[in-house]
């Protein structure tokens, strides 16, 4: 199970890597194997603006659907167009090729109240 | 003669097995006063008696087995070959249930991606679904899928007046309660140029019948404006049509639609007296995962043998849930199979014929009644198996007295239409003869004076 340092996480499972006054956004290794092999993601556009903790897309598996809640808040400037007709690109790679989303933040501070790596591996192994 | 089949050793095992001496000893919470009431049911009958009296009822149905039907309207009289019926009542098709399980159920499967797959080629387009319920509710999901597809962002749907009324009243039941505004039918002068006219950037979805309502052919160009003007608003373009005349006419796929769908009950499946019927449905790839129903995928087992499944089922409402565009979970196996046995036994010439013989014969006969003292034919547009008379009497009127004749008449439109008192719309397949369709005639001729 991989846990990106460079990231950010949520309750819900969302990774948020902050670049500059942007940030990236995707769903964690944890997230992607319960989920099992992902069939279908479905993103905002781009102008899209989301509050934190709102609900900014869906990602459908083989046996379940599941919404995608913002880690912070944003407008949405690019999105990872790869993943309509790779969607396993979440499964293979979720930080890195598996990219759901761009945003420009604003409001950077929320990053603060975010679980760093090692808080979130200690979330998901109590889990287990 | 008992029916049931419980011998009384047997209703002892059971009552020791659940430790209970009597079965009165089950029904201990209900009062004595309300245990046994008195019923007053007459006398138990033989299988031989129940059958007769059955039979009796039955026989107080007009059928198809005893009058001529020139009714039309949504639902057609075909001939359905014999191999349809001693395929569908083999056990495994006939008492199979949802094939949930897959390695149980190759055969279910298998046959539903072959109705599927059928679907396709007939309409032109890339994806079918497994069927729903009937025709109307087919559109009802058509225009939720478009206002999924569009984000439920845009709120109008454009319905064409020449859609089946019964239709775009389903359509508006199901979106009732939801911020959709379904325009374009409240006038008959709505053709499909007005109704590109009005497509604008709040339209999710404009919707046409082809043949329509009135059993008239629309011409391909006139339906690629059609499409034009609505991809031009990134708005999508629904077909409804009569499978059959799919045999004859440019299907939707090729002009562009996004979703073709409609009643699939002329194929293969008999009348009924109304139903079981079952809605065909089709879209692009690119819309798949908002499109609702059941799909039955082809792949490949862990031994990489072709095997077919259920597919995507994220997107159906008992995983999906509120999010899902639909809350059906279910479709029309047994009427799918039916289907596709028909479509395989006439084969693809096969079916044009049939197209072909609807075709002429309702031309035939629309013709003849034409030249009827006190008839005229309304249509003056191409049409397919359908058209509209003006009778010398009210059409209702006339319908009554052709029952005398055993014939059942065309649709009095006034059902629909009240100021179409005299009008009929009457239709023919490639069931009726010459002669049925000349004493068609005769008749008409007869109650008219």
């Amino acid at each position: 199970m991989k846990y990106d340092p460079q990231c950010r996480y949520n309750e819900t499972h969302e990774w948020i890597r902050v670049e500059g006054n942007e940030a990236v956004i995707g769903i964690s290794d944890y997230a992607q194997s319960e989920l099992n092999d992902i069939v279908y993601v479905e993103l905002p556009e781009i102008g899209e603006a989301f509050e934190k903790g709102e609900e900014f897309g869906s990602v459908e598996s083989v046996k379940t659907a599941s919404e995608l809640y913002m880690p912070a808040s944003g407008e949405v400037i690019a999105v990872n167009k790869e993943l309509e007709d790779k969607p396993e690109l979440v499964n293979q790679d979720p930080f890195g090729q598996g990219w759901m989303i761009r945003i420009r933040l604003v409001a950077p501070e929320e990053i603060e109240d975010l679980l760093d790596a090692q808080a979130y591996r200690a979330l998901c192994e109590e889990k287990a | 003669m008992s029916y049931v089949p419980v011998t009384p050793d047997e209703r002892a095992e059971m009552l020791a097995a659940i430790g209970v001496s009597s079965i009165d000893d089950l029904f201990v919470d209900v009062p004595p006063a309300h245990r046994y009431p008195q019923i007053d049911l007459p006398a138990p009958q033989s299988e031989l008696e129940v059958l007769r009296e059955l039979r009796a009822l039955a026989e107080k149905n007009a059928d198809l087995d005893h009058m001529l039907s020139f009714l039309g309207a949504g639902a057609y009289q075909h001939y359905i070959p014999s191999v349809v019926n001693h395929m569908l009542s083999r056990g495994e098709f006939y008492t199979a249930y949802t094939p949930y399980q897959p390695e149980i159920s190759q055969g279910t499967l298998q046959a539903i991606f072959e109705y599927q797959s059928m679907i396709c080629e007939l309409t032109g387009m890339e994806v079918a679904n497994a069927s729903h319920y009937d025709g109307s509710t087919a559109l009802a999901e058509g225009v939720l899928m478009a206002y999924n597809v569009l984000r439920g962002k845009r709120r109008r749907a454009i319905l064409s007046p020449d859609i089946h009324p019964e239709y775009r009243q389903v359509a508006r039941t199901y979106t009732q309660g939801m911020p959709i505004e379904i325009v374009g039918d409240d006038r008959l002068e709505n053709d499909l140029r007005a109704l590109a006219a009005m497509i604008d950037e709040n339209t999710f979805c404009v919707a046409v019948q082809n043949p329509d309502f009135w059993g008239r052919l629309t011409p391909i160009d006139v339906l690629r404006d059609l499409v034009q003007a609505a991809h031009a608003h990134n708005a999508l373009v629904i077909v409804v049509g009569n499978p059959i005349a799919l045999a004859l006419i440019r299907p939707p796929g090729e002009y562009g639609a996004d979703i073709a769908l409609g009643e699939a009950q002329p194929l293969g499946n008999a009348l009924n007296f109304g139903g079981p019927y079952l809605g065909y449905f089709a879209c692009r790839q690119k819309d798949v995962h908002k499109m609702a129903g059941r799909l039955v995928g082809q792949t490949v087992d862990a031994d990489g043998k072709r095997g077919f499944v259920l597919t995507l089922s994220a997107r159906e409402q008992h995983i999906k849930r509120e999010r899902a565009t639909s809350n059906i979970c279910t479709n029309q196996a047994l009427c799918a199979l039916a289907t596709a046995i028909y479509l395989s036994s006439l084969g693809k010439n096969g079916l044009r014929q049939v197209a072909e013989l609807c075709y002429h014969k309702a031309h035939y006969l629309a013709a003849a009644i034409d030249r009827l003292e006190g008839y005229h034919l309304v249509t003056q547009e191409p049409f397919f198996n359908e058209f509209v008379i003006a009778c010398p009497k009210p059409a209702a009127e006339i319908n009554r007295a052709l029952l005398q004749h055993q014939i059942i008449g065309g649709l009095a439109l006034d059902r629909f239409y009240p100021d179409m008192g005299d009008r009929m719309l009457v239709c023919a397949t490639e069931i009726h003869s010459r002669p049925m369709l000349d004493a068609f005639v005769q008749a008409l001729k007869e109650v008219a004076r």
